[in-house]
């Protein structure tokens, strides 16, 4: 089953997932994304350091969240991506669309 | 003829299970992980579009897999008795168009040597996948 955290650190708001984002759990993914985009939250750092696998269906969600924050300004960031989920990323020539961070300190920094 | 078959409900709880064989049928016949990883999503994908477009999200309908260790490739094959697709509207979007969806299709060409659509049997639509084996290109 795919876990989603949230927590607060400084002004950033860390979205940490757990397991594999697929057409299975993916809803609950954007579920929670989206209603931290719906309370226009101005910076969102998605951790994937637990995540062993992702789909089309979960870079999708990272896309809405991506351009739906656009629309107030806000930053949607990634960080701590695996080789595996990192690959999927670059597949899809997503890697240049997202700020992506080898850690969640550089994240919070940049 | 070394083969694996396997038929999963068109639930996506199940795709895992699918991935599973994937990749460590890969591992078996010398893929590296990160090709391992690459089919695995591959195929992950090609099923998840027979749930969203063949099945329209229905789950519980069948999903076949055989997969086939041939001379020069791994062959996987996906099998569904749901709403033929029409095999010339199937492409990968443009990547500089930047979307939620139809990622799918263009991760599998990408990653796969051989993509067949073919709907011309009786019930349903077949893909066929294959990568050719370490050093067999």
């Amino acid at each position: 089953m795919i876990k989603v955290n949230i927590t607060e650190k400084d002004s950033a708001t860390i979205l940490e997932i757990y397991g594999e984002v697929d057409l299975y759990s993916s809803p609950e993914v954007r579920k929670v994304l989206l209603q931290l985009v719906n309370d226009e939250t101005a910076v969102i750092i998605v951790n994937l350091n637990n995540v062993t696998y992702i789909d089309s269906s979960g870079v999708a969600t990272l896309v809405e969240g991506l351009q739906e924050m656009g629309k107030y300004s806000g930053k949607l960031k990634l960080t701590n991506l695996r080789d595996a989920v990192r690959h999927v990323f670059e597949l899809s020539s997503l890697d240049k669309v997202f700020e992506i961070h080898n850690t969640l300190e550089d994240a919070m920094r940049s | 003829m070394d083969a694996i078959e396997i038929k999963i409900s068109s639930n996506p709880k199940y795709l895992k299970i699918l991935r599973s064989t994937v990749y460590h049928l890969a591992r078996v016949c010398g893929f590296s992980n990160k090709e391992g990883n690459a089919l695995t999503v591959a195929v992950s994908e090609a099923a998840a579009n027979i749930i969203k477009h063949a099945y329209k999200n229905e789950k519980d309908k069948p999903i076949f897999m055989s997969c086939r260790l041939l001379d020069d490739r791994l062959e996987i094959v996906l099998r569904d008795s749901g709403i033929k697709t029409d095999v010339e509207k199937i492409k990968s979007r443009e990547l500089e168009d930047v979307k939620p969806g139809g990622l799918g299709v263009h991760i599998i060409k990408s990653t796969m040597d051989v993509v067949i659509y073919d709907n011309s049997s009786k019930d349903g639509n077949q893909l066929t996948m294959a990568k050719y084996l370490p050093g067999k290109k």
